[in-house]
């Protein structure tokens, strides 16, 4: 039957150092259902097209790459990978086999049947939550994050480790400017503009499985990609934040982190 | 107080070492900053080199002397500071005119720099002939028009060839007065029969090569050294080791002129001191700081068109560091560490050119120490001792780039590198050039079908090679017999064996050019577009074809086959004094000279574009991250490139990890996983590209800043325009 399962790859970055622990290779599949409006690979959204893999096929290719990610391992990412849940099953067990740590990327959409399946079958879940304001999630993305945190409870049930991933964007999931448009300067500025952020990191406290919090910044590399594919692009306008206001996230969060230990 | 062995009765340094040498497990917690003294000396050099920056790139020439190691009177930076003394003249960073390879060179400098030849040197130069003129000699109609076209390209015709090592150990570990005798011994048993032309050579040889000595001596003397005996500690070991160095870079301006593997060997004086309580930590690094500014501020006379070509006035002093014994035991020492901690002590640079000599087996912390160099200077390269000690054993080193020699045991005769993307081109136009439409590969039938068929373009190209190696390596031992004839190297020759093994160091350029090229002939449909004089201008391309660095066995089959062929090849043919042929993949920074004189190719590349770095993918086409054009780059066999393969890589430091500590070790794996797969060698440069680009437009906040190129490190600023947009465009890894 696995010859038969076909996945669909947006593409293949050999070398990743940021999804998961040590030295990756990274699969991205192709086709997503979120529109997020910070994101950097739009061209993975389209369900159609990709190039077609068998699981023994890719698994094949990620072994060639072995000595470079055996203290690492391999990170399935996408576009939203659980939307091949069978697929990402298939190549994570076939990976098991092998050895390898295998990470998977999700805003955790998928969380029910053969795509729970997938994701408890990784090592580690990278979850994206979109934002900590259930509104605000379906605004930046189309949908809410209920399915994220579900995923979350999942996880820390069986108490298998997530990492969180959370972009910073600047006037929505982090604000750095009063509602006149003047640029916030101080920390004390930034903390009481920001409880929900700040609500947000305090509420990882509760799940003892997360044991990292990548903080994002947005950043607006992407936007050539819209262009290219005829898609507007709704942050244009948006700032990359300053490097002060990223410090002083960066700080809350390792201050709150703290009260947890 | 050493252990005695071989070495005490013959010259054996590597015996001595090897008895004698301490390894070090530890971390860099050990290490001690830079003294008062260290930083007030070179913030004095800072400020001479931004004088030197002002001036065009030259401080200050002295036209009138022609330097020999004891032609100028000792000079100093500040003398009551300076722990390490001696200067090529008598001031820091002015340069001495070295007319012996080229006086035509020395004459384009000067003028380049508005000086004027010394009519004394002139006439000197009336009735002694150089090197470059020796070789224009004997070249041939077919030699001339090879290099004017650029199929042969960078011949060290009219200048220095480099390339050479001298044991510059020997020095501190026996005397020059040991050395003269065993010298004489030598001589003394070349008594044969006949007196060949071997014979004679090798005889006069010597002769020079115990006068040298003598004049190094004389020269150590007026800095007030007796360095006819052994060094008795570890300041003068590093005194009596340098004053060698300076004696060999004041007669020789080479191209490269490298200093070998001394690190691990100093160290055996300086545990010496700390087992005696003699020195502490700060005043070993001090000694160490004040050896390697030395080193930093050596300077050869050179002309625009040689800086094109060799940016940002190189001098390839490479130190070799690391590597495993051949006992097993690696060679760390707590010197490797010392050497290293320069970069942090008194800043990045570009020299000397530091090189590790990478195993999976040298000890972690030391692997995580130099990742942490590399991340925070860019300054350090590595290559696979894994590959080398197997065909060196464990007293090689590096010479320029890339090159592995025995210490003392073995040299090369630099033969710079041949153009094959012109050679492809060649194949396809009937050995006319793309550019002139002279005739200079020899005449054959241009290929005139519509599309470019594969196999008739291999079997062509398999011709054109054929010629090609044979016409490189006469015109190579046109060039060295005339080398060793009129600007001979007696001083580092001096510090050699009377047996020497040598190899002819050919190299090729354009890798990546013919692979792709071939690949797009085999895999997708080429069809040339023909001029007026029916020469292959351009192509037209229909269909993807497998692109070299992304790990595709379908072309990187190509690439590996390309290299073995030439090999093969040069393999065929004599060199003088019986060398052995090898090649090299690199290409200094002349990779955008190279794209220069080189029209379209099949691959898309269009005329003028710049090829890329020795043994890396095209710009851009490497699409499949970093590990993948690594593998692509490893799959490239020693055995048929055994003077080296080089690869430059560029990360962001935010690609490599998130912490410090991540960074460090994903860069240590990443290593290990290259040299793992059988890579030889790799420049790493973390780097953000917005640093370089700010310090394209404000060269004056970045004096230090350091990148490393195919095989060397420079100071990015110095380099031309368009080498630095050239730097900026390779491919960063960067996946977002």
């Amino acid at each position: 039957m696995e010859n038969r399962l076909k996945g669909y790859v947006h593409s293949l970055e050999t070398l990743g150092a940021v999804d998961g622990p040590g030295l990756r290779f990274v699969v991205f599949l192709q086709g997503c259902p979120l529109r997020c409006k910070f994101c950097h690979n739009p061209d993975t959204w389209r369900f159609e097209g990709g190039e077609e893999y068998t699981v023994k096929e890719l698994v094949q290719k990620i072994l060639r790459y072995r000595t470079y990610i055996s203290s690492g391992g391999v990170t399935i990412s996408g576009g939203e990978p659980l939307r091949q849940a069978e697929f990402v099953l298939a190549l994570t067990r076939a990976l098991h086999e092998e050895g390898l740590h295998v990470a998977i990327d999700t805003s955790g959409i998928y969380n029910e049947g053969t795509a729970l399946e997938a994701a408890m079958e990784a090592d580690l879940i990278l979850l994206d939550i979109k934002s900590f304001d259930r509104d605000k999630a379906e605004k930046l993305t189309g949908f809410t994050t209920d399915h994220a945190w579900a995923l979350l409870e999942a996880r820390q049930k069986e108490n298998k480790p997530v990492w969180i991933r959370h972009v910073m964007v600047p006037g929505i999931t982090l604000i750095d400017k009063d509602p006149s448009g003047k640029a916030l300067t101080s920390e004390e500025e930034w903390r009481s503009a920001n409880q929900e952020l700040i609500g947000g990191m305090r509420r990882m406290n509760d799940y003892s499985c997360i044991e990292r919090i990548d903080l994002l910044p947005f950043h607006k590399m992407g936007e050539y990609k819209y262009e290219e594919l005829h898609f507007p692009y709704e942050l244009k306008d948006t700032n990359e934040p300053s490097e002060e206001v990223i410090e002083w996230a960066e700080n809350a969060l390792k201050e709150i982190r703290a009260d947890q230990a | 107080m050493f252990v005695p062995g071989k070495w005490s009765e013959d010259i054996c340094v590597r015996d001595f070492i090897n008895k004698n040498y301490t390894p070090y497990d530890g971390d860099e917690s050990f290490l001690a900053g830079p003294t008062q003294a260290t930083t007030d000396l070179w913030n004095q050099i800072l400020e001479l080199r931004k004088k030197e920056k002002e001036n065009g790139g030259v401080l200050d020439i002295d036209e009138h002397t022609i330097s020999t190691i004891t032609s100028h009177a000792p000079g100093y930076i500040d003398k009551d500071k300076e722990k390490i003394v001696g200067l090529q003249t008598d001031a820091p960073l002015k340069r001495a005119i070295m007319p012996f390879g080229g006086i035509r060179m020395v004459r384009s400098s000067l003028d380049a720099y508005a000086r004027e030849m010394d009519p004394e040197v002139e006439r000197v130069f009336q009735y002694r002939k150089t090197h470059n003129d020796g070789v224009f000699d004997a070249y041939t109609p077919e030699m001339q028009r090879a290099r004017h076209c650029g199929i042969l390209t960078g011949l060290p015709d009219a200048y220095g060839r480099g390339r050479i090592i001298g044991d510059y150990r020997r020095i501190p570990l026996y005397g020059t007065a040991f050395l003269i005798a065993q010298k004489r011994k030598a001589k003394d048993q070349i008594l044969p029969d006949v007196m060949d032309v071997e014979t004679i050579q090798q005889r006069e040889e010597i002769s020079e090569q115990v006068k040298s000595l003598y004049e190094l001596t004389k020269m150590a003397q007026s800095y007030g050294f007796d360095i006819s005996r052994a060094a008795r500690n570890f300041t003068e070991a590093v005194q009596w080791l340098y004053f060698g160095y300076l004696g060999v870079v004041k007669e020789q301006n080479g191209a490269a002129m490298s200093l070998g593997r001394v690190s691990t060997f100093l160290d055996i004086y300086a545990e010496e001191e700390l087992k005696n309580g003699t020195m502490t930590e700060s005043e070993i690094q001090e000694v160490v700081d004040h050896f390697i500014m030395k080193l930093r501020i050596v300077r050869f006379l050179r002309t625009p068109a040689y800086d094109e070509l060799f940016s940002g006035d190189p001098t390839w002093i490479t130190e070799s560091i690391g590597g495993i014994g051949l006992d097993g035991r690696h060679m760390v020492t707590k010197m490797s560490y010392r050497f290293l901690h320069t970069l942090e002590n008194i800043g990045s640079a570009p020299e000397p050119n530091m090189t590790i000599l990478w195993s999976p087996n040298l000890p972690e912390n030391f692997k995580k120490y130099c990742a942490k160099i590399s991340i925070n200077t860019s300054s350090i390269q590595y290559e696979s001792d894994e590959l080398m000690r197997e065909k060196f054993g464990d007293d090689y080193a590096i010479a320029c780039c890339v090159s592995a020699m025995r210490v003392g045991k073995q040299m090369q005769f630099f033969g710079a590198r041949a153009n094959l993307a012109k050679a492809l081109l060649y194949s396809i136009n009937g050995g006319r050039d793309e550019k002139s439409g002279d005739q200079v590969g020899p005449v054959r039938n241009p290929i005139t079908s519509e599309y470019l068929d594969y196999d008739e373009v291999m079997a062509r190209f398999d011709e054109t090679c054929a010629w090609l190696s044979k016409l490189y390596i006469n015109t190579l031992n046109v060039i060295h017999y005339m080398h060793d004839k009129y600007c001979y190297e007696r001083l580092e020759m001096a510090l050699h064996d009377e047996k020497i093994d040598r190899t002819m160091a050919c190299g090729l350029s354009g890798l990546s050019v013919i692979a792709d090229s071939l690949s797009a002939i085999k895999y997708a449909k080429v069809k040339p577009i023909r001029n007026e004089l029916g020469l292959a201008v351009d192509f037209e391309i229909t269909g993807d074809y497998p692109q070299y660095g992304n790990d595709n066995p379908k072309v990187d089959r190509i690439a590996a086959e390309v290299v073995r062929k030439f090999m093969k090849h040069l393999s065929k043919h004599k060199c003088y004094r019986n060398a052995r042929p090898t090649q090299s993949i690199l290409t200094i920074t002349s990779n955008v000279v190279y794209g220069k004189k080189t029209g379209s190719t099949p691959d898309g590349r269009k005329a003028g574009e710049p090829f890329a770095p020795g043994a890396n993918p095209m710009h851009g086409r490497d699409r499949s991250g970093a590990v993948a054009s690594m593998r692509s780059v490893a799959n490239l066999q020693y055995d048929y490139s055994e003077d080296g393969i080089s690869y430059t890589f560029s990360i962001l430091p935010s690609t490599l990890g998130k912490t410090e500590e991540e960074q460090k070790t994903n860069l240590y794996n990443l290593l290990d996983g290259y040299f793992n797969d059988g890579g030889h060698h790799i420049n790493v440069n973390v780097i953000l590209r917005k640093t370089l680009l700010d310090a394209m437009d404000h060269p004056e906040k970045y004096p230090q800043l350091t990148i490393r190129v195919s095989g060397y490190a420079v100071n990015f600023t110095t380099l031309t325009h368009e080498q630095q947009l050239e730097v900026v465009r390779r491919t960063v890894h960067s996946k977002m």
